[in-house]
């Protein structure tokens, strides 16, 4: 029973935070936001220095074979800077992919590339009508030759227009939402066939409509068994709820953060309306939600390596229902108790609230794990 | 970051928990397990069993009867005990009387204090609250004037928790009524047998009879009876209050109650089928376990800090475990009435003091969640909590 960090950990910890200390205040990040893509390569470049890019990658692809509370780590640091580059589309699920359905060659062929920094991944997941499940699946794969070819269309994949490689959820075999016949595939992001349509989302991140229509590929495209992927997809998607919990931890510290300062600085009636009972409690309350947010962001983190996939899946869905209630809280507060000034663009906190909300609503909000938790017996 | 239990925490764990599968009487399990009142003498005995087995006071130094437990194995026993479900150590002696006795009273005292509190010879009652003094405990006004080698005591003590049982009772009193606020109270051990000493039962909404009022009238107290220095009974009372930290979360109990939730909620039926099946109320229950969840993992990130860096600087984690711990203690016996139903409704009008055997089952759910509004009340109401939160972590 530990829950520090090892001294490697803190290190990495001290050296993420002091990277984006130095290079990504609220100024700087507008700018990055109006580059190309909507984020900045040069930022990207130093990720890569620092090793960030590779870090759970195997020794062997080249990597640090860092785990899961590594990845918590940056994800945090990344969270308290709201910070625009795709190290979630690319490193954690495109990444993901590779090092746990990848075969030696494509492993090979893709990985340098996202530790160097060159190249970048997204996810092209999400259909018309398939919401939050994984298995509702109507972009098909189809055989020809040794090759398949891909036809439909997928939404708000984040990174997509930018992205060197889309990872595309297709189906190889039967119905719109059987578990079986769904395949993985690789595709590059200038493929004949597609046509992209970008825009930016509501928290300042960029993603795009994607359509393919016959797009072909080669036999080596495909990650995994084409016709059994979906296991593959729930792991790799839990790896990015578990991410994506702990860069929402990281927003709603800062967001408390934030909000305790003003309350300090802010004056009114002659007295920092931090001396108001009424607005401590509230803070208190945030407090609150924040550290039950942070425990389950924890465990989320150590569940990543549980053996049982449905203790697992229990587990992650259970932090998604605690981040998103408490993100809901923290951040709708943070706005109320900024007053006036928390509804502007201007002030940072209200980029927060809008990070945070699109949190909520990736990978399956807290009504749809809640169900998942009940469908799975429960936690306690 | 590591979830597990070591080898041997888990074997202890198992220890712990067999033994108390095979020693807690079924009769008091079961009393529990309801929600119900325990009686004097089950409670006595159960404590004595748990003495016996050198577990009495398990957190107290080896040279007082403590078993030198680590932080991790403290957690385990309190969480068996509660899963159990077993009665914890009478808190009043063991955690609160205890410690400042040990750690602040003379050698005299801790002779002759510590093992009666351990083999609960004596039954400890507290003396803080007074009717003018609750939150605000400090300007409390029952007066000790010292004649000779006496103290004289008058004023009223409140919300003494089963002070009907109890044969000594830890007074905050003024000693000093020139100084300011805090600086002029004393911690005096009382005979609850002494002249001039009333207990006046004070009925609470579930109908039970758990708290007193304890009026006191040129009480005569030996000086021998003052811990520590006069007038320094403010720091020590401090003292008692941060000592227990983490468990008052009291998951182990709220784990338990889920249990007997899911276990109710499948034999009774709501349109033909078990209320476990309905939708809304599973979605209901799992948000509660999620929040349990998420609050162990909170006492535990409190636990292994402890254990590795020892007690000295609170973890501020630590300001959530009163406010979740007893907000979900309340919202599981919200569920429980929901469970039941209309049936919540009929009363036993013998009330459930610990000697009502007959008592059925479905009668005891509504006092139950009646009287667990309680819990966010004492030991510093929620509200001060968040005042606790406010200044000492947020720095407002």
């Amino acid at each position: 029973m530990d829950f520090d960090l090892s001294e490697e950990q803190r290190l990495l910890k001290e050296s993420v935070d002091g990277l984006l200390n130095s290079s990504y205040s609220f100024e700087a990040r507008k700018k990055y936001g109006a580059e190309k893509g909507g984020w900045s390569r040069n930022v990207w470049g130093k990720l890569a220095e620092q090793g960030l890019l590779g870090l759970p990658f195997a020794e062997d692809d080249g990597g640090f074979g860092a785990g899961a509370v590594e990845t918590m780590i940056v994800m945090e640091a990344l969270g308290k800077a709201l910070v625009l580059e795709p190290y979630l589309a690319t490193v954690v699920i495109g990444g993901g992919f590779l090092r746990r359905g990848g075969s030696a060659e494509q492993k090979a062929a893709h990985i340098p590339g996202i530790i160097e920094g060159t190249k970048t991944f997204a996810f092209a997941q999400l259909e018309k009508n398939s919401r939050y499940d994984l298995q509702d699946v109507s972009t098909s794969a189809k055989k020809k030759g040794n090759g398949w070819v891909i036809d439909g269309e997928k939404f708000v994949v984040l990174n997509g227009e930018a992205a060197d490689t889309l990872v595309v959820t297709a189906r190889t075999k039967g119905g719109r939402r059987d578990a079986g016949g769904i395949g993985v595939f690789m595709v590059p992001g200038n493929a004949r066939g597609i046509a992209k349509k970008g825009y930016p989302t509501q928290d300042g991140l960029h993603a795009a409509d994607i359509t393919f229509t016959g797009v072909e590929v080669g036999a080596d495209a495909a990650i995994g068994d084409p016709d059994n992927g979906l296991p593959l997809i729930e792991r790799v998607v839990d790896d990015a709820r578990i991410a994506m919990c702990a860069e929402a931890v990281g927003a709603m510290d800062e967001s408390l953060k934030s909000t305790v300062e003003y309350l300090k600085t802010r004056t009114q009636f002659g007295v920092p309306i931090g001396s108001f009972q009424v607005l401590q409690h509230r803070a208190a309350d945030m407090f609150v939600a924040v550290e039950q947010a942070r425990s389950m962001s924890m465990f989320a983190t150590m569940a990543s390596d549980f053996d049982d996939a449905k203790e697992r899946a229990t587990a992650v869905a259970a932090a998604k229902v605690q981040i998103g209630k408490s993100l809901k809280f923290v951040g709708q507060q943070a706005i109320q108790l900024h007053g006036g000034i928390g509804m502007t663009q201007e002030a940072k906190i209200g980029h927060y609230f809008k990070r945070l909300t699109m949190i909520e609503n990736t990978f399956g909000d807290s009504d749809y794990h809640l169900r998942r938790v009940t469908a799975n017996g429960g936690l306690i | 970051m590591d979830l597990s239990f070591t080898k041997e925490e888990v074997a202890f764990r198992d220890e712990v928990r067999a033994f108390f599968r095979d020693n807690v009487p079924p009769a008091t399990r079961q009393k529990l397990q309801e929600g119900r009142h325990l009686g004097k003498q089950e409670m006595i005995d159960w404590w004595r069993i748990l003495n016996n087995k050198g577990w009495g006071v398990s957190h107290w130094p080896k040279e007082y009867g403590g078993t030198g437990w680590s932080s991790v194995q403290h957690y385990i026993f309190n969480e068996e005990l509660q899963m159990a479900p077993a009665p914890s150590p009478l808190a009043f002696g063991v955690s609160m009387v205890g410690p400042v006795i040990y750690t602040f009273g003379n050698e005299q005292q801790k002779k002759h204090y510590l093992p009666r509190i351990a083999n609960v010879d004596d039954w400890w009652c507290q003396g803080f609250s007074e009717p003018g003094s609750g939150s605000d405990l400090a300007s409390l006004k029952t007066k000790a004037e010292r004649k000779g080698d006496k103290y004289i005591v008058n004023g009223q003590k409140t919300w003494t928790t089963l002070a009907q049982h109890a044969d000594w009772i830890f007074c905050l009193c003024r000693t000093d009524p020139s100084a300011k606020k805090q600086s002029g109270i004393s911690f005096i051990l009382i005979d609850m047998k002494s002249k001039g000493i009333t207990v006046r039962p004070i009925q609470t909404i579930d109908g039970g009879h758990e708290v007193n009022e304890v009026f006191f009238d040129d009480v005569e107290v030996p000086v021998a009876n003052l811990v520590g220095e006069e007038n320094k009974g403010w720091d020590y009372a401090k003292f008692l209050l941060g000592n227990e930290r983490t468990g008052i979360a009291r998951v182990g109990v709220s784990k338990e109650r889920i249990r007997r939730i899911r276990e109710l909620a499948g034999q009774v039926e709501s349109g033909g089928k078990p209320v476990l099946e309905d939708q809304a109320f599973r979605e209901k229950l799992a948000a509660v376990e999620i929040e349990l969840k998420a609050l162990e993992l909170t006492q535990l990130r409190v636990v292994a800090d402890e254990n590795k860096h020892g007690k000295g600087k609170p973890n501020p984690a630590s300001s959530v475990l009163k406010i979740k711990g007893s907000e979900i203690q309340q919202t599981t016996t919200e569920l429980l009435m929901e469970v039941i139903g209309p049936f919540a409704a009929p009363y036993d009008e013998h009330g459930d003091d610990g000697s009502n055997e007959a008592m059925d089952w479905t009668a005891q759910i509504a006092p139950s969640y009646f009287n667990n509004r309680k819990v966010s009340i004492y030991g510093g109401s929620n509200e001060i909590q968040r005042n606790i939160i406010t200044k000492a972590v947020l720095g407002l």
